[in-house]
């Protein structure tokens, strides 16, 4: 395997948890709803993975547990933000919040412990393909289901009829309400697939990407998940081309420090957080896009009448 | 059974008043239940969570210590969300006044005079300022989302401050351990009463940025601006404020006091300037900010609150040996609670049958 290939192989698994994260958390915007807690859902699904797969010995049995937790933990933002009609940037940020503190402290005692590794799915006679064999179908299985995640949600939003009234509620509940459609329900369904994306997103991350816990080691990834979903215009193959490119970017400064080419590693290390602020700038700067991009309902509260 | 929310014709004053408390009381239950999950004798815990700390005259101090950050940076906060400019990037700009405060010490030890310390102090609140003038600028100008760009900004200053006190400002003399020379006595925030403890004038500074921006909140045009443009920017343009000139406002004011909470920390409780700056004070400074309902005097009481956490999480693991990680975890579902609570503010909460659904309607 030459060096190449190698780097293009850890392209794919640093994309792959922003790819889920920002897919699932597309969903939700787009039933519009805002809910910035993704770095916390993630962080409980990588606390919550990590134990499971250890306590079990599965590392699938660690990712079901991941997305539970993430389900489960997006369901209080959700009560407070749909059945309470809170403030839904303030609710986000509560629960990132929240779930930093949770996982510190639940994930104390896992701190050190060598984590349950998951073998690559390797399918036969085409991973032995040259230069793409590997690359393609020599991948962990979740680098399949994170492509098939993005395949079935453009699917469900823009070929099926309940995608249709998924996107009409975040367009305009006013309209989706006095046509019947139970809008809160709906937003409530959005909400906790966002929670359990941003759950498996965070499980690859301690169980794949890097097999250990260390406390904070989502690093701001479920915040450039939530930016990928804005630099996409709210398009899940766009989400996969923007992952792609932050995978990138993350992978080519750790091999950058790797070679010592006299950047300090911390300056290298800031370029993701910098990148994410130029793609942002770049995508914002028209104004008429954005806005025929973006949910018309994203982030209004909404109260039915009666 | 169904929850129904009916809105209030006005907001209930006594909810207002009430909720924060409410959240707290409901706070403590969960957190009682948390530490006998634990397996901690709850009330014990309790104990020395919120009442141990109080018990001591240095103790006081400590809590001061702490709760000036937070006062400062919720503060300025409140500006900010009042006016619908979501900044949350406080920890950003906190380290960027602590960095920019600390170049005349750290680079000019000889200059040493009574001078050094004001200039600090005035870089600091620059250096915060400049450095949320990014994610307003941005806004501003490119439309740009300034939760993320504020928030991004936080991590690059984080590195950005560990690559100082490691690479170009770490003290030679410092045994390889990260972090600068310590502070010239010049450079050094006093001590508002030394016989009594550590507390610095730093909370004195909390004190003063609280009653100001109360009182241009409450009493001034601007202040009057502040809470239009917030609710209703068409209505604020139609009365012939800036929108753009509210955002540099809101963002350059609550960058400044962070960027004062910043230096002020560095000079005054710690001594130099290290990697391990800051305990997380621009985050749970956003829970300060809601707890005190973004009143600056409910901001001090609420920075107290939240300073009494910080110092209970380290009573509470020396005494009963609950691991000091509870801290977070206790602050944030205080901010779950009390975002709940203020619901009740502007709703009343009904409990409805599932039958009388359709008969309702």
């Amino acid at each position: 395997m030459g060096i190449i290939e190698a780097i293009l192989l850890t392209i794919a698994t640093a994309a792959t948890p922003l790819l889920i994260a920002a897919v699932g958390e597309l969903v939700v915007e787009r039933s519009g709803v805002l809910n910035l807690g993704v770095e916390g859902m993630m962080i409980m699904g990588a606390v919550t993975g990590f134990g499971v797969a250890l306590l079990t010995g599965s590392p699938w049995l660690g990712f079901l547990a991941a997305i539970i937790i993430g389900a489960l933990f997006s369901l209080l933002f959700a009560v407070l933000t749909l059945s309470l009609v809170t403030n839904q940037v303030a609710t986000g940020l509560a629960l990132t919040l929240l779930g930093l503190g949770l996982s510190g402290m639940i994930g104390e005692s896992f701190v050190g412990m060598p984590g349950v590794r998951l073998a690559n799915l390797y399918i036969p006679v085409l991973s032995d393909l040259p230069v793409v064999g590997r690359l393609v179908f020599g991948q962990d299985p979740i680098f399949y289901l994170s492509i098939a995640l993005t395949a079935g949600v453009t699917w469900f939003l823009f070929k099926t009829r309940a995608g249709l009234t998924l996107r009409s509620v975040g367009d305009n509940h006013g309209s989706a309400h006095a046509l019947g459609i139970n809008v809160i329900a709906i937003r409530y369904l959005a909400v906790m697939f966002g929670g359990a994306c941003a759950g498996l997103a965070g499980g690859y991350l301690s169980i794949v990407y890097t097999p250990q816990w260390v406390e904070n080691m989502t690093a701001g990834r479920g915040w450039i998940a939530l930016a990928l979903v804005v630099f996409a215009s709210w398009r899940p193959w766009r989400v996969l081309a923007g992952a792609y490119l932050f995978g990138a970017v993350t992978i080519g400064q750790l091999h950058a420090q790797a070679l010592g080419i006299g950047i300090p590693s911390q300056l290298l290390s800031s370029l993701p957080y910098l990148a994410t602020i130029v793609v942002l700038v770049l995508i914002s700067r028209n104004r008429r896009l954005t806005m025929i991009n973006t949910p018309a309902s994203l982030g209004r509260p909404f109260v039915p009448d009666r | 059974m169904r929850i129904e929310l009916v809105r209030r014709p006005q907001h209930s004053v006594l909810f207002s008043a009430l909720s924060p408390f409410i959240a707290l009381a409901l706070t403590l239950v969960a957190g009682a239940i948390m530490f006998s999950l634990l397996g901690k004798n709850p009330l014990e815990a309790l104990y020395y969570y919120f009442i141990d700390p109080l018990r001591e005259m240095w103790s006081l101090h400590e809590l001061a210590i702490k709760a000036a950050p937070l006062i400062l940076i919720a503060v300025g906060l409140s500006v900010c969300y009042l006016s619908n400019n979501w900044n949350i990037g406080a920890e950003g700009q906190f380290i960027a006044g602590a960095v920019v405060g600390s170049i005349l010490p750290v680079m000019f030890p000889q200059f040493q005079s009574w001078i050094v310390l004001p200039l600090m102090l005035l870089m600091g609140m620059a250096g915060g300022a400049a450095y949320a003038a990014i994610p307003a600028f941005l806004k501003v100008r490119f439309n740009t989302n300034e939760i993320l760009t504020s928030l991004m900004l936080v991590y690059v200053a984080q590195l950005f401050n560990d690559w100082l006190v490691r690479g170009v400002w770490r003290n030679p003399q410092g045994m390889s351990f990260p972090g600068t020379a310590p502070f010239h006595e010049y450079a050094i925030l006093p001590e508002i009463w030394p016989a009594a403890g550590r507390a610095n004038w730093g909370f004195v500074f909390a004190l003063a940025a609280g009653v100001v921006v109360w009182f241009m909140l409450s009493k001034t045009l601007k202040g009057f601006e502040v809470r239009v443009q917030g609710q209703s920017p068409r209505a604020g343009r139609f009365s012939g404020f800036s929108s753009s000139r509210m955002v540099f406002f809101a963002f350059l004011l609550s960058g400044a006091l962070a960027g004062l909470a910043g230096i002020s920390e560095v000079s005054g409780a710690v001594g130099s300037l290290n990697e391990k700056l800051s305990i997380g004070y621009g985050f749970t400074a956003i829970i300060v900010a809601f707890l005190g309902r973004l009143n600056p005097l409910g901001i001090i009481a609420a920075g107290l609150i939240l300073a009494l956490t910080y110092l209970g999480g380290e009573a509470a693991s020396i005494s009963v040996g609950l691991s000091d990680k509870v801290v977070r975890a206790f602050q944030g579902m205080l901010l779950f609670f009390v975002l709940g609570c203020d619901t009740l503010i502007h709703y009343r909460i009904r409990l409805v049958p599932s039958a009388a659904k359709s008969a309702e309607a």
